[in-house]
């Protein structure tokens, strides 16, 4: 049996932190790489806002590193995915059996759907009250004008405030100016075992870390064991070279 | 002509006359086309109206309604006092309206037909109806007839003679009807809407119109009906608040929830997310005089002392989380995933109402691919296949061209053919059966395709991650 954990005690525990002057000690989940957590200072940050853009025409791909991160960081507690309908529309809706196939259980992924982008930051912030909860990903699609910094500050405090992680998967939609913890760029990556391909690998540049540098990665998600590793669980490949994607998205640098 | 004011009455004009003949009597009459639906509908708000005294209202043919309000008298001075408060509260609403309460409902409703206003006492009904005519029992025109021919004009005097008598010349139904006139034979009323397990009100003289005011409400109405829930162990699945207002429009709005509740403050939370969400939102115009919460679908909920199982906490708070935003934005977008027992994709899970999801039968979840092995699903699927051109292979080469969304892609990589037949027992029209492959294209994107085995074209059915 596990200890009971008692959100008031929690918050006194917080609240005694603060007193002293102490930085709340924020948890952090490694994602399984070594070079990405140690740019992340461990991994990636519980209790705050991250943002996943799918590179155009990459959405899929971005939704699966969405479902993974939120997966990962969500440590066995249930994750609720609010989408947009136009956005199931347009790139497809979330399938339970692609979830599973992941490695994630689709028992414990509730989904919300919303019709407006208004309607899903306003469930998002009740969502996120819940501490039950061990993540919500907020899918949005194009560049809604109620997702301004206002509403990125709310995402992130209320995401703090209780420990809950959004994760922000925005589809088609340039990065622009947000309270984000980390933002990532990602983008499929070609399966570089012919024998055994598809595995989900992705190419997934960090272009914000408000804790420390970016970097950008291949990483492949382990569908067996639940964790980010090196395609193939090989030594990382050099990041290619790509003229067209860099100039697409500018920011984007190798990690050091 | 199915209907008249008291005017044309006047002029002798009767309903089921012939238009020609009515004006012939009258040049000057007023027709109005009828319209029965809309005579429903109204008698319908009228009972919405009615129900301020009784939740056992009943419809009572096209024109009339009925009202149990066994027990129910005290509450409004006695019954003289009732009767005269139902009838002047509808007059004032502008309807023209004849009433009489009564032991029985026939003779309820054969007083209102005739003696408007009155009040039979209980065992007195035989007494009070006596002298009133035969025809106003409303029964059909043949009985009335015969009974006018046998010289029986008044009830008393049908009433008075041998049931035995009786029910050889009009048969044992009409003797039912005498009995149940004359409450010696019952007669239920079967209310228009079922009644609530449990159900608090509370009547304002002043007519209350703020938010607070009204959120202050539902608290102190939750409370009584929260404590009658527990005396009872039990937790209501459906909660249903009333808004009576003043000038007579009554609004119902309903909460849904996926476990039984009592807490008054998750009562007033979930009516509040419903409130907000309201695409026709809440209008007191003068306010509202009543306010009435019914709890429905009662279940047994036992008291958690404390949470020594953290995950069965978890699910318990997210119930809750999910009630909340079933409430607001319809518990038809709060969804959860269960398992189906079928390959067919599209059916082998689906997406259910979260609050309902133990509704369903539960089939463990099975994963397609080995250990090791890349996921053989795709995480998005559409809803409808799209067309895809399969152009051609590229010459020299292991690599095809594919045309999907107005874009050309190289797949370089593709791995099939997963067949998969249609479930020709569980549809009408056999579909053609479907060849799956993975593919993926030069930057890495992975698609499900499938072609149609008997038209021999491609479809993108969804993406990988």
């Amino acid at each position: 049996m596990k200890p009971p954990t008692s959100p008031n005690k929690l918050a006194q525990l917080r609240a005694s932190l603060a007193k002293a002057g102490l930085p709340e000690i924020q948890a952090r989940v490694p994602l399984g790489l070594r070079e990405a957590d140690e740019v992340l200072k461990g991994g990636l940050a519980c209790g705050a806002c991250h943002e996943v853009f799918a590179s155009a025409g990459h959405e899929a791909s971005a939704t699966g590193f969405a479902a993974s991160l939120a997966w990962r960081v969500a440590r066995g507690k249930r994750v609720l995915w609010i989408v947009q309908d136009f956005s199931a529309l347009e790139f497809g809706a979330l399938a339970a059996t692609g979830l599973l196939e992941l490695g994630i259980d689709p028992a414990r992924v509730l989904m919300l759907r919303v019709a407006h982008a208004e309607d899903a930051l306003r469930a998002a912030s009740d969502a996120l009250t819940c501490t039950a909860l061990g993540a919500v990903v907020i899918e949005l699609m194009g560049a809604p004008k109620v997702l301004d910094l206002t509403a990125s500050r709310r995402l992130t405090l209320a995401a703090g405030e209780h420990g809950v992680t959004a994760v922000l998967l925005r589809l088609g939609a340039a990065p622009d100016a947000s309270s984000a913890s980390t933002r990532w760029v990602v983008r499929a990556e070609t399966s570089s075992d012919p024998e055994n391909w598809g595995r989900p690998v992705f190419d997934c540049a960090l272009v914000r870390n408000r804790h420390g540098g970016t970097g950008q990665w291949v990483m492949e998600w382990s569908c067996d064991n639940g964790h980010f590793q090196a395609p193939g669980g090989a030594v990382v490949p050099e990041a290619r070279d790509r003229p067209a994607a860099a100039a697409l998205e500018p920011g984007r640098r190798s990690a050091a | 002509m199915a209907g008249l004011d008291r005017k044309a009455t006047a002029f002798g004009i009767k309903v089921g006359q012939p238009l020609a003949n009515a004006r012939a009597m009258l040049p000057a009459l007023k027709v109005v086309a009828a319209n029965p639906a809309a005579d429903l509908k109204l008698l319908g708000r009228i009972a919405d109206w009615c129900e301020r005294f009784t939740p056992l209202v009943a419809l009572d043919g096209a024109r009339a309604l009925l009202l149990d309000v066994t027990g129910a008298t005290h509450l409004f001075g006695g019954e003289q006092a009732m009767l005269d408060r139902i009838l002047r509260g509808l007059e004032a609403q502008g309807f023209a309206v004849r009433g009489a309460m009564a032991g029985t409902a026939l003779a309820a409703q054969a007083l209102s037909r005739r003696r408007s206003g009155t009040v039979a006492q209980p065992g007195t009904e035989a007494e009070a109806v006596a002298s009133l005519p035969v025809d106003t029992l409303n029964l059909d025109p043949v009985t009335t007839h015969a009974f006018r021919r046998a010289g029986l004009k008044r009830i008393g005097q049908a009433y008075g003679r041998d049931r035995r008598e009786l029910t050889s010349r009009f048969g044992a139904r009409l003797v039912y009807m005498l009995d149940t006139a004359f409450a010696r034979a019952e007669t239920p009323v079967s209310p228009r809407r079922p009644l609530p397990d449990y159900r608090a009100e509370r009547a304002f003289a002043e007519p209350i119109a703020t938010e607070d005011a009204i959120r202050a409400t539902l608290v102190a109405l939750a409370a009584s009906l929260g404590e009658a829930l527990e005396k009872r162990g039990e937790g209501a699945r459906r909660l249903e608040a009333s808004f009576f207002r003043a000038d007579g429009i009554v609004r119902r709005i309903a909460v849904e929830t996926g476990q039984p509740v009592r807490d008054p403050a998750v009562v007033e939370r979930l009516f509040r997310e419903k409130l907000a969400s309201l695409v026709d939102p809440l209008d007191p115009g003068f306010g509202f005089d009543l306010v009435r919460l019914a709890a429905d679908r009662a279940e047994r909920a036992d008291a958690v002392a404390a949470d020594f199982d953290s995950d069965a906490h978890d699910a318990r708070e997210i119930r809750f989380l999910a009630d909340r935003l079933a409430a607001r934005f319809g518990s038809d977008r709060m969804l959860a995933f269960v398992a189906g027992d079928t390959h067919i994709p599209e059916a082998a899970f689906a997406a259910v109402p979260a609050q309902h999801a133990a509704d369903f039968a539960s089939v463990p979840w099975e994963r397609i691919r080995r250990p090791n092995e890349a996921p053989r699903r795709p995480l998005r699927l559409f809803a409808k296949p799209e067309h895809a051109g399969i152009l051609r292979a590229v010459p020299g080469s292991n690599t095809l061209h594919m045309r999907w969304r107005k874009a050309q892609r190289v797949l370089v990589r593709a791995e099939g053919p997963e067949r998969i037949a249609m479930e020709w027992w569980r549809h009408q029209e056999t579909q053609p059966t479907r060849d799956y492959w993975r593919a993926e294209d030069g930057e890495g994107r992975r698609l499900w395709l499938y072609r149609d085995t008997e038209t021999a074209q491609w479809f993108v059915h969804g993406a990988l991650a």
